[in-house]
């Protein structure tokens, strides 16, 4: 039963995905680009990550799509249909082909790896997913959560610098 | 419900990072008071405040703390590859401003932007822990998406900054993912504790999901370095860039690249090294191989440099196949000298250079030798020092990069990695060809060198000189550097 449905949406996560850098119009990518994001949080529920889940749904096909979408409108990009196929992306799909049947080999032959590391499915049950990524920032990745304020800051910097009319 | 206990937090580690946080923050908003055009005085201050935190961060030599459970550590190698940061950043500030009052983009926000790119290369340096390592890196790469397309009436560096911030954005995903994937195969972040983990698996380069990972990361940061093939955007980015910004993209990022590939290749991965090390084998006779040839062609300097950048990455990577003490220490070594003679070298080609990044070809520097003499042996002693001539600081740290590969029984390596700096010598030579042998064809008036640039100049000509003739005093410095890690 979980295969199926994992099979089922992968199926759709794939075909969206496809559909992402296919569409000609770029609205169309935008919207195939959020059914892949519903897809992705599918498969943080079934991993028991249900935090994960929403925020992927609140931050990812919420916020960062609308923005996505509101660009796509201001620019107002028309859509460009010359296409050029140069050798390179034949050498560049090639190469592509050979690695993607080299990975399905490696993986087939390998065995599945048994989760290791203390978070185990019932641990998250038990306490909540939500709680323990809190505890784990807070105490275990307190310095790179630290980090990621200045890391904001240089981008907030970087982009008055580069957008702004005069500086 | 049990209490949640707070990891003991050690603040020395990190004190480097906060000081000069807190500092490009103070400048920000000095910055936002000062009036426009009046910006020199930033640059003042950074340097001096980069000139404190050498300090402090040379007060550290020796020490080993670890700190945040983990997430970070001061050690001598931390503390290494710190200061080479560092003299690269004092370095780009002291030769900016007059550049950027040059291209009329003197903007304040310059000098905040170039410490914080410090402090995400000092994470990287020093954290244990792949997160740290991961968020350095970020913090150092969004500072450089912004430094490379600083000049925003210059097309050139606009698409420079787009070209890199579109590339690099694609390689951290790579290298986000080999994270993710060793995360999934050790249940573990922290270097120290994946080598534990890794050393205990009975067959661990079976594991293709931990192999799977340590490709993808050793991709994310072979970009960084920009090792072959994964060079496509160095010589668009460095011609486009900022001279000074290129001068400092190609020293200190570099060895930021380095300093986090060496911490989780030879702490984290040392039972894959047959592995890794097959596969840097590659990589660096292709980063070697294509850095010179395309280089031989390049009429412009910026681009040439860049080439021998790439060239540089490879030689440096031949020390990692070796993955001894002598090979890694020259790494350390010939990371911290070249900074020295790079720096050096796009300083004098924003000397020759004119307004709007005109004159930067190789025949521009036409008679250099008898106009400003002084200027022309500096730029022959970094030339020399790229080349790997002796008595240079680049031939003593090309030299222990390949007795590394030899002690370790990698002969051919050395051998193409010397043929390699032999054909790189035409380049070189070319330049100097240029300088003394042939006569301007216009006359122009030269840039007037001011007293910062001139400082920059003498401090990188003794840098490229001084650990050439007395090597052991820096080389001793590396090797207690690696031998802790």
């Amino acid at each position: 039963m979980e295969t199926l449905f994992f099979a089922i949406v992968s199926l759709v996560a794939i075909i969206s995905a496809i559909l992402v850098i296919t569409c000609k119009n770029p609205i169309n990518s935008a919207l195939s680009l959020i059914m892949t994001f519903f897809c992705l949080a599918t498969y943080y529920v079934m991993l028991d990550a249900p935090f994960m889940a929403a925020v992927q749904v609140m931050v990812y096909a919420g916020a960062i799509m609308v923005l996505i979408v509101f660009t796509i409108m201001l620019l107002n990009i028309r859509v460009n249909a010359t296409q050029k196929h140069s050798h390179r992306i034949l050498l560049g799909s090639i190469i592509g082909f050979f690695t993607l049947i080299n990975t399905i080999v490696l993986l087939v032959k390998s065995q599945a790896a048994k989760p290791v590391g203390p978070f185990t499915g019932d641990m998250i049950r038990n306490i909540g997913h939500s709680e323990l990524i809190g505890r784990e920032m807070f105490t275990t990745f307190l310095l790179p959560f630290e980090i990621t304020s200045i890391l904001l800051l240089v981008a907030i910097v970087g982009s008055v610098i580069l957008a702004k009319k005069n500086i | 419900m049990d209490m949640i206990s707070i990891p003991v937090v050690n603040m020395t580690p990190i004190l480097p990072e906060i000081f000069l946080s807190v500092l490009a923050m103070v400048l920000l908003l000095l910055n936002v008071f000062s009036p426009s055009g009046k910006k020199s005085y930033l640059a003042y201050i950074s340097f001096i405040g980069i000139a404190a935190t050498a300090v402090l961060v040379g007060a550290g030599w020796g020490g080993h703390i670890e700190s945040f459970s983990g997430a970070v550590i001061l050690d001598n190698f931390a503390t290494f590859f710190k200061m080479i940061f560092l003299l690269a950043a004092g370095l780009t500030v002291l030769i900016s401003d007059q550049y950027m009052e040059r291209e009329e983009c003197n903007h304040g926000e310059l000098y905040p932007l170039i410490l914080f790119t410090v402090v995400g290369m000092m994470l990287m340096a020093s954290g244990t822990d792949l997160m740290t390592i991961f968020l350095g890196l970020e913090v150092m790469s969004v500072s450089l998406y912004v430094l490379a397309g600083f000049n925003r009436n210059n097309k050139k560096s606009n698409e420079a900054g787009l070209k890199y911030f579109l590339l690099g954005a694609f390689s951290t995903g790579f290298l986000l993912y080999g994270m993710a994937l060793t995360y999934g195969a050790t249940g573990t972040t922290r270097v120290y504790k994946i080598a534990s983990v890794v050393g205990q698996m009975t067959l661990p380069s079976a594991n293709i999901m931990l192999l799977a990972g340590m490709l993808l990361m050793m991709t994310g940061f072979a970009f960084k370095i920009a090792a072959a093939p994964f060079h496509m955007w160095t010589p668009d980015v460095y011609e486009g860039a900022p001279t000074p910004m290129t001068a400092f993209m190609s020293a200190g990022p570099k060895a930021a690249g380095f300093a986090a590939l060496l911490r989780i290749l030879l702490v984290a991965l040392p039972t894959l090294q047959i592995e890794w090390s097959q596969l840097l084998w590659v990589l660096a006779v292709l980063t070697m191989t294509v850095g010179n040839i395309t280089a031989l062609r390049q009429d412009n300097i910026k681009r040439m440099l860049a080439y021998s950048s790439i060239a540089h990455a490879g030689y440096a990577l031949v020390g990692l196949v070796a993955g001894n003490g002598t090979g890694t220490a020259g790494i350390l070594f010939y990371m911290l000298s070249y900074a020295f003679m790079n720096i050096g070298a796009f300083a004098i080609i924003i000397l020759v250079s004119k307004k709007g990044e005109t004159n930067g070809n190789v025949m521009d520097f036409a008679g250099l030798g008898f106009k400003r003499p002084l200027l022309a042996v500096a730029m022959t002693i970094f030339l020399f020092s790229l080349a790997g001539m002796p008595p240079t600081a680049g031939f003593i740290g090309k030299f222990y990069l390949f007795s590394g590969a030899v002690q370790k029984g990698y002969i051919w390596l050395a051998v193409i990695g010397v043929l390699n700096s032999a054909a790189s010598v035409y380049y070189y030579l070319r330049v100097m060809v240029y300088m003394y042998m042939k006569e301007p064809t216009e006359e122009f008036e030269w840039t007037q060198v001011t007293a910062p640039v001139a400082l920059a100049l003498i401090i990188s000509v003794a840098g490229s000189m001084i650990p050439g003739i007395v090597p052991s005093f820096i080389l001793e410095f590396a090797q207690q550097a690696v031998k802790l890690i």
